[in-house]
């Protein structure tokens, strides 16, 4: 059970930074390539993660399971699905009403990436609570969990803007992502069942 | 007297000292938002670079004998879309770098308002202090991306009798301004004959993508190359039209206009009865790329990429 709550901190890492680093060719052909783009984008991410790293501490006090866990990746991966529809119609929308591309695209992060990544940024505390058994161990796991989750969003970077983006379109990797976590749910919860047994 | 000679000569000289060249050649060096931008001199060739290393970032070259001859080859065949339109009364060029292009035609233009868009604040600050860049109220510059600028010029409902995308980084043409959605926007700007000319490279995997992006959006386009330049001039004079619905120009037309032009082209060292030639040639010739390449598009334009496989 250790092994897969690890690979899914792992692969909750390798979703946010590919989703990342998506939102900028998403955004471009309505409010450009500037670093103002840039600028929104991570804003959100990094403000949308907080969010997410404190309710998943909250969540995780209240029964904490592998159940509630594989809950997580199922909602982030229902919260992904309308960016592969909706995504063009709400930057036509936005654009038309936000003349400053700044805020237009500050406007267009919150709404795409804002909830999904709150709800993906609550992996990680909820993962340092599944793993954590006594106090004494809890910095040793804490650090361990840290070391795969940034690493999957290293590596999750790397293969969005090194391969991904040569090899599909940007909705055939966020189908992907959103495939990814669904099997991860299932992982989650599957794994549950059987340590139930 | 002599000291107030004295005091004028050391700011001459002073004033001297910050125009020279260091021993590299670079006037002017400075880190912009987007790159880094280095004006260049070497002998009378002013340059503007984005990069130093590579050896073909030279963005714009103005020569400071002659500074209206036209250094670039591409600058001088895309002055072919003057055959198709000889006196165009708006025109939009995406893509600052010194100024090369607005200002020429500016002159040859003169009842022409030219819009010309570029991202980068520090590229306008530089093509005004070094290029002789100026605008006026017919000569405007706009600070921000294309696609933005685009967007909102179609709900303006401005139009362009000219459009010349022309829009540079230190790599290439930046990713989203390459895609068949963006080349749609900028069709959607032009009048109902307008000419839309794009400068761009062919010496990369990428060529094959860009043309048939290109083919994508409008049909048949004159694939202007010449074998001393590695720059591709993509021409589609009534580009509003499907292919079959343009206007086809003879040899003949082509070099009856190319000699109404000739005299007013000839300060830029711009040899248009040369470029009519090969354009009528380039015209309706079959095209030289590999047509199965996948176009662009917003959904997928990996395109710096392409061009180093």
């Amino acid at each position: 059970m250790i092994a897969v709550i690890y690979l899914l901190a792992f692969s909750g890492g390798f979703v946010i930074m590919s989703l990342e680093l998506l939102g900028g060719r998403i955004l471009a052909p309505y409010f450009g390539s500037g670093i103002y783009v840039w600028g929104s984008i991570i804003t959100i991410f990094m403000l949308s993660l907080s969010i997410g790293y404190l309710l998943g501490g909250r969540l995780s006090v209240h029964n904490p399971s592998s159940s509630r866990f594989a809950a997580i990746f199922a909602v982030a991966a229902l919260l992904l699905l309308p960016l592969t529809v909706y995504a063009p119609a709400l930057m036509e929308f936005v654009f038309l009403r936000v003349e400053d591309p700044r805020y237009g695209s500050l406007v267009t992060s919150i709404v795409l990436f804002g909830l999904p990544t709150v709800i993906l940024g609550m992996i990680s505390p909820y993962s340092v609570r599944l793993l954590v058994d006594n106090v004494a161990e809890s910095g040793r796991v804490a650090g361990a969990l840290y070391f795969v989750s940034t690493l999957g969003s290293a590596i999750g970077t790397l293969m969005t803007s090194f391969y991904f983006v040569l090899w599909f379109e940007v909705n055939t990797i966020i189908t992907l992502l959103i495939s990814c976590l669904v099997l991860l749910a299932l992982l989650a919860f599957t794994a549950d069942r059987f340590l139930e047994k | 007297m002599s000291l107030r000679l004295c005091f004028l000569l050391s700011l001459f000289w002073a004033a001297q000292i910050n125009a020279a060249p260091d021993r590299y050649g670079v006037l002017h060096e400075e880190r912009s938002l987007y790159t880094r931008i280095l004006v260049h001199q070497n002998k009378n060739l002013l340059c503007l670079k984005f990069t130093l290393v590579r050896s073909d970032s030279n963005q714009s070259c103005k020569d400071l004998a002659q500074p209206k001859r036209m250094v670039f080859t591409y600058a001088q065949m895309s002055m072919a879309a003057l055959l198709f339109n000889p006196s165009p009364k708006s025109i939009l060029i995406v893509g600052l770098g010194g100024g090369t292009l607005p200002m020429a035609l500016r002159e040859l233009a003169p009842a022409a308002v030219i819009d010309t868009v570029e991202i980068d604040p520090a590229v306008v600050r530089v093509a005004t202090d070094y290029f002789g860049y100026r605008t006026d109220d017919q000569n405007r510059v706009f600070t921000e991306d294309a696609r933005v600028f685009g967007k909102r010029a179609k709900i303006r409902g401005q139009r362009y009798d000219l459009i010349v995308l022309d829009a540079f980084n230190g790599d290439y043409i930046p990713e989203h301004l390459m895609t068949v959605e963006y080349l749609r926007e900028m069709r959607d700007l032009l009048t109902a004959d307008g000419t839309l000319v794009a400068n761009t490279f062919s010496s990369s995997n990428l060529y094959h993508h860009e043309s048939n992006s290109y083919r994508q959006v409008f049909g048949d386009f004159i694939n202007y190359r010449r074998k001393d330049t590695g720059n591709r001039v993509i021409l589609i004079p009534q580009a509003q039209r499907s292919s079959e619905m343009r206007t086809t120009y003879t040899r003949e037309q082509l070099l009856a206009r190319a000699e109404t032009l000739e005299a007013g082209l000839r300060p830029f060292d711009v040899s248009i009865i040369r470029i009519a030639k090969e354009v009528a040639l380039a015209d309706g010739a079959r095209p030289d790329w590999n047509l199965r390449k996948r176009p662009l598009s917003d959904q997928y334009s990996p395109a710096n990429l392409l061009r180093k496989l």
